[in-house]
């Protein structure tokens, strides 16, 4: 189980970094270029605040995992 | 040192005050935060600028998204105070600030009498609400756990739990019964500053029962040894040994629970309001006949959690939302869905009136279309058209307002259609308390144990609603450009777009608290 949870670490960080460039390169660039209030509240929440967290925190958290870090929680 | 405490060391009346004198905090602290939501549309009209009603809906979004997104800078601030200074005068001071916050947005002036320094009062009180309500949670959750005996805590902390749940209930219920106690003009006019402005009284009530608690024993023991440590955050979020769980914590729990929670409450009662136009006072007693049901279930899965473990319950109640949500939502748009009833023959009945627009020299003309049908169920077409009484100025495009009213049956099935989104809230919400206190040592663990829940319930799910509606919004535009082009439309279900938000965080965090969250550790040891 601890290979199983090792192995993921690499899903994490693939996940935080595509979730990352989905928000800010897919979603949000495209929302500031239209403009108005309605594309660019959402389009700075993706950029300022979820695709950070989502992209840095799911990163560290893969790389912890690579580490074996979580093996002791079991 | 082991500050455990034996179930022989517990006076059982002074946990009972315990636990209702933090509960009672915590409820009337969501009672402030919640009702700020639930007159969303209401506050758009007021505060913000109403030429575009989509663009003052989204002001009103992002004003809630900003006293989400601060909780966890109010988690940080408290949650090192609450560490350093102990759990009582911590979560005291919260409580004064919403408290505060909340009475003071039911004085400010509209935006007609004041212009933009309305908008602006109204997001800092909404930032100083978020600030508290981000010390508050973690405070009554640690405390009430410290003064618990083992394989309780699931049981006790869910009082806690449930405090959300029927804040939102108080707050819905006091919003009808002062809707329903004037005119529907009164209430829009001064009616809806009253939910903020009795705020100020629970706060006091409240305030002097959390005076005369005593301090946690865990925490008092650990100030006696010397064990406090003098920097809380770079002990929390320094250290590779605290901070891996702090992560855990968060992609393992509570940003999975954060999404059911809103979806299952906020989301719901927006669903049944904007896109199945289901009334307003109809919708919201759905929710809160729901809430109503379900709250009790809080305490039911606390309980389980002690006998069966905290992950089992929590995973199964993420599971069991994910795969069921788009079938629910489908009932949900299917049951206000006037278009799949039958309708009584010769039913239609057209209204027409007139009114001046006060200072103004503008007339209001409505036309109410109603249609009954056989369940019971009426549709209103409300067209409004504004016009001036001068010639020679074009009169304004009418806006068309669909409101449905559901019948008996329907709506009884709407409830349990609810109901059964609050149970998977009482399943994931219900344990979280205790599953997050007991992975953090009494030094940092009111600051460890705050982060991870109010960026999870904070930022996942409070930005549920902008986030849902954006992505059906845009499904339902995507439709529109393809009708025009004459191409097949690329959304079959536009309205159930949104749902993918909580779907994808959801199952991310099932997956992740399946893997390398531990469901044995029910230790709050040292």
């Amino acid at each position: 189980m601890n290979a199983i949870r090792q192995i993921f670490g690499i899903v994490w960080i693939l996940l935080g970094l595509a979730a990352g460039y989905f928000l800010v390169f897919e979603q949000s660039l495209k929302l500031f270029e239209k403009g108005g209030m309605d594309n660019i509240v959402p389009a700075i929440i993706y950029t300022f605040i979820l695709a950070p967290l989502l992209t840095g925190g799911m990163c560290i958290f893969g790389v912890y995992a690579l580490q074996n870090e979580y093996k002791r929680v079991d | 040192m082991n500050s455990n405490l034996s179930s022989e060391q517990v006076d059982k009346k002074k946990l009972r005050k315990v636990i209702a004198a933090s509960s009672v905090g915590t409820l009337i602290e969501w009672y402030d935060f919640y009702i700020f939501g639930s007159l969303s549309v209401v506050i758009a009209t007021k505060f913000f600028p109403s030429d575009n009603p989509t663009a003052a809906f989204l002001s009103t979004l992002a004003t809630f998204a900003a006293g989400f997104v601060v909780r966890p800078f109010g988690a940080l601030f408290f949650g090192r105070l609450g560490d350093l200074i102990g759990r009582k005068y911590t979560f005291m001071v919260t409580l004064l600030i919403m408290g505060f916050s909340t009475f003071a947005i039911g004085l400010i002036p509209g935006y007609e009498t004041i212009g933009f320094i309305a908008p602006l009062l109204v997001l800092i009180l909404r930032l100083l609400q978020g600030l508290a309500l981000g010390g508050e949670y973690g405070g009554a959750a640690t405390y009430v756990a410290e003064h618990s005996e083992p394989g309780k805590r699931g049981y006790r902390t869910a009082w806690i739990q449930t405090t959300a749940s029927l804040g939102l209930f108080i707050s819905l219920l006091v919003i009808l019964a002062t809707k329903k106690s004037m005119s529907a003009e009164a209430f829009a006019n001064f009616g809806w500053r009253i939910p903020f402005l009795i705020s100020i009284v629970m706060v006091g009530i409240s305030y002097f029962i959390r005076k005369n608690m005593d301090e946690s024993p865990m925490f008092e023991k650990a100030k006696a040894a010397g064990e406090i440590v003098a920097n809380p955050l770079k002990e929390s979020f320094g250290k590779k040994l605290n901070f891996k769980f702090v992560l855990l914590a968060l992609f393992g729990a509570t940003m999975g629970q954060g999404v059911v929670w809103y979806t299952g409450q906020f989301y719901a009662l927006s669903f049944l309001q904007k896109v199945a136009n289901i009334e307003f006072e109809q919708s919201n007693y759905i929710i809160a006949a729901s809430l109503a049901g379900g709250t009790g279930f809080f305490i039911f899965f606390g309980w389980l959690s002690d006998k069966i473990g905290r992950k089992v319950v929590m995973l199964t109640g993420m599971l069991l939302a994910i795969c069921t949500y788009r079938p629910i939502y489908q009932a949900m748009y299917e049951t206000a869905d006037v278009s799949l009833k039958t309708e009584v023959a010769g039913s239609k009945v057209i209204k027409t009136d007139y009114f001046m627009i006060p200072k103004s020299v503008d007339l209001k003309k409505t036309v109410k279309t109603e249609f009954s049908y056989t369940d019971g169920s009426t549709l209103t077409l409300e067209e409004s058209s504004l016009t001036t009484i001068f010639p020679g100025k074009n009169p304004q495009k009418p806006e068309v307002k669909r409101i449905v009213h559901v019948g008996t049956s329907s709506f009884w099935y709407l409830i349990l259609l609810v109901f059964i989104q609050v149970l998977y809230v009482t399943m994931v919400y219900g344990p979280i308390a205790a599953f997050l206190v007991e992975m953090f040592p009494t030094a940092i663990r009111y600051t460890s144990m705050s982060l991870p829940y109010h960026i999870g319930n904070g930022i996942f799910g409070g930005l549920l609603p902008a986030v849902a509606t954006y992505l059906a919004a845009k499904a339902s535009t995507a439709n529109e450009v393809a009708v025009a082009a004459g191409q097949a439309i690329p959304y079959d279900k536009p309205y159930l777009e949104g749902l993918w938000y909580p779907i994808i965080i959801g199952g991310v965090c099932f997956v992740i608290g399946l893997l390398y969250v531990n469901g044995k550790d029910k230790e709050i040891n040292d």
